[in-house]
């Protein structure tokens, strides 16, 4: 590895992550020269960068598939898709944050929430342990602090906490499985690491201990059962905006480390792949049945949140080309359509200043906009044709028959169908019910309902026209096998 | 001089990692589950040096590796103390039980 190595084209390749570092920067410098009353500029820099990243990344950072630093990254489709979804619910939660008011002023805040994306970027893109471990701490805590973030209200203090204990002691666990990997195979890189494990001398105990410390420490990114304690409780306690950051853009970035990790560095998958379907099974089942439950919206998305990761496990488990497309696919499904869910639930809670679903009673009245946002986003997540979300889950169905596992795609399906109640519930509420005597119409900004409208227009989109993101993910997980 | 066998180390570092495993599951007290994590962290500092120095000293990625979680453990600590200041102002309380305002 010798100093001609770096070459422009390495720096080419990290273009996003340099450009969110100096978004990052920009904000905060922003934050001391700006004056009081437009502080909301930093909240449109933030976004506006996001966008002019992506533009640049998608004409001049165009992934060679080659791994670059030393083969630290892998500059390949996968890590460019999900980057790219990463800087964009960033964007998005920057434009939600102007409406909630103890997040909105403030440059730091943005600024870690950048950090965050940086984070989420190198873990799609991490070709070996110790930069993905990196990674992983990187999101994990910038995503501690944004949870605590309003100090000022108890339950984003204590969700900060609670997201703080869990996080640290699953990601020392998995960091304990990494060392021993690193011990029996004495390499670091995830291609030298298959290499070794492929040879055959290492023993079968040593590869499910791996597997099941690493799998903790992924778990608790992905919040699967049982390593979901936290997210009910981070999920109602932080800023509205945050939840939608960590229950879409984090959760994603979970999955691509878990995908990197056990498709191209950890193989052996007839040992832990049993393990792992059967974890898809609970966390499916577990999340849909107690979502049926609760009375409080953020804690109702958050186990609807449980229910998703277990689909896309499902799509895991197949373990084909076609099952990591799927899951891609359903990925950016679902990040366009829980953001658009969250946006709904901040802008109603900045006027009722509640969480309560019997609060949205005859909202649909109150904003016809909302209501609209609301049943599609609901429906996509539910999986109603012809929305994204139908799709997403046709094609991890088609994935996991194609490998020979009906009997999953029978447990998802009828989990579907369960799933299809609650939110079904949630728009009865919106439809249905009378509006509360003297209820005020629901204020929004303008340019929150120009981002709605683009989040609803791309859930209609990806679901009528899935086959070029489908074969866009398709071209993402070709690469892996 | 024999030198002492790389077993030694790895079973004092799986005793370090236990004991830091029962610290975050037993105790009660923010804090005390905060040094128990940091413990755990430094069992897996303590394998990556002792696996580095005995499999291929040439190949610093171990090293690396460890001089890596030593800067994270560092950072994780800051804000898990930060974290506990700002509950501690709140509700007067750092044990982990007393923190329960949502349940479900």
């Amino acid at each position: 590895m010798d100093i001609s190595s770096y070459q422009v084209s390495s720096l080419i390749a990290i273009l996003p992550e340099i450009g969110l570092l100096v978004l990052a920067g920009t904000v905060l410098i922003m934050d001391t020269v700006v004056r009081d009353d437009r502080k909301h500029l930093m909240g449109v820099t933030t976004a506006l960068g996001s966008v002019l990243i992506i533009v640049l990344a998608l004409f001049y950072a165009r992934p060679t598939g080659e791994s670059i630093w030393g083969g630290m990254i892998r500059d390949d489709m996968l890590a460019f898709v999900l980057r790219l979804s990463f800087i964009f619910a960033g964007g998005i939660t920057a434009i939600f944050s102007l409406n909630y008011k103890s997040v909105a002023h403030r440059g730091d805040y943005y600024a870690i929430m950048l950090g965050a994306v940086i984070g989420m970027c190198f873990m799609a893109s991490a070709s070996d342990l110790i930069l993905l471990y990196l990674a992983v701490e990187t999101t994990g805590i910038a995503g501690y602090l944004l949870a605590g973030y309003a100090r000022s209200n108890n339950n984003s203090a204590e969700a900060g906490l609670k997201y703080f204990l869990f996080g640290a002691a699953t990601s020392g666990i998995m960091l304990y499985g990494f060392s021993i990997l690193y011990g029996i195979t004495g390499e670091t890189n995830f291609v030298n690491i298959a290499e070794v494990l492929l040879s055959g001398d290492v023993a079968l105990s040593a590869v499910l201990g791996i597997a099941m410390l690493v799998l903790v420490g992924i778990g608790f990114k992905i919040a699967i059962v049982p390593f979901h304690f936290w997210a009910p409780d981070v999920y109602e306690g932080s800023p509205t905006p945050v939840t939608g950051f960590i229950s879409t853009a984090s959760k994603t970035a979970g999955f691509a480390i878990l995908i990197r990790f056990f498709i191209v560095g950890f193989t052996g998958s007839e040992y832990w792949l049993p393990i792992v379907a059967v974890l898809a099974v609970i966390t499916m089942t577990f999340g849909n049945l107690v979502a049926l439950a609760q009375t409080n919206i953020k804690r109702l998305l958050a186990y609807s949140s449980i229910a998703h990761a277990g689909y896309v496990l499902i799509a895991f488990v197949a373990y084909s080309d076609l099952g990591v497309a799927s899951a891609v696919f359903y990925l950016i499904t679902y990040v366009v359509t829980n953001l658009a869910a969250f946006g709904v639930v901040i802008l109603v809670s900045n006027t009722v200043s509640s969480d309560n679903i019997s609060e949205y009673a005859g909202m649909s009245r109150r904003s016809p906009f909302l209501g609209l946002v609301m049943l599609v986003s609901f429906l996509s997540l539910a999986g109603m044709p012809p929305l994204a979300g139908f799709f997403a889950k046709f094609y991890v169905f088609a994935a996991i028959v194609k490998s020979d596992m009906i009997w999953l795609a029978f447990v998802g399906v009828l989990n579907a169908i369960i799933g299809l109640y609650y939110y079904l519930v949630v728009l009865k509420v919106v439809y249905v019910s009378p509006a509360p005597d003297g209820s005020r119409p629901i204020e929004i900004s303008n340019i929150s309902k120009i981002v709605l409208m683009i989040l609803s227009f791309g859930i209609i989109l990806i679901g009528t026209a899935s086959s070029p993101w489908f074969d866009w993910a398709y071209q993402a997980a070709i690469e892996l096998f | 001089m024999s030198v002492i066998p790389l077993s030694w180390y790895l079973i004092f570092a799986a005793a370090l990692f236990c004991i830091g495993l029962y610290g975050v599951l037993a105790r009660r007290n923010a804090v005390a589950i905060l040094m128990g994590i940091e413990l755990m962290l430094n069992a897996v500092i303590v394998n990556l040096i002792a696996f580095w120095r005995y499999n291929d000293p040439t190949n610093v990625s171990g090293q690396a590796f460890a001089i890596i979680v030593f800067a994270v453990a560092a950072a994780e600590a800051a804000v898990g103390l930060a974290l506990i200041i700002s509950i501690y102002r709140r509700q007067n309380t750092v044990v982990a039980e007393d923190i329960n305002l949502m349940k479900w």
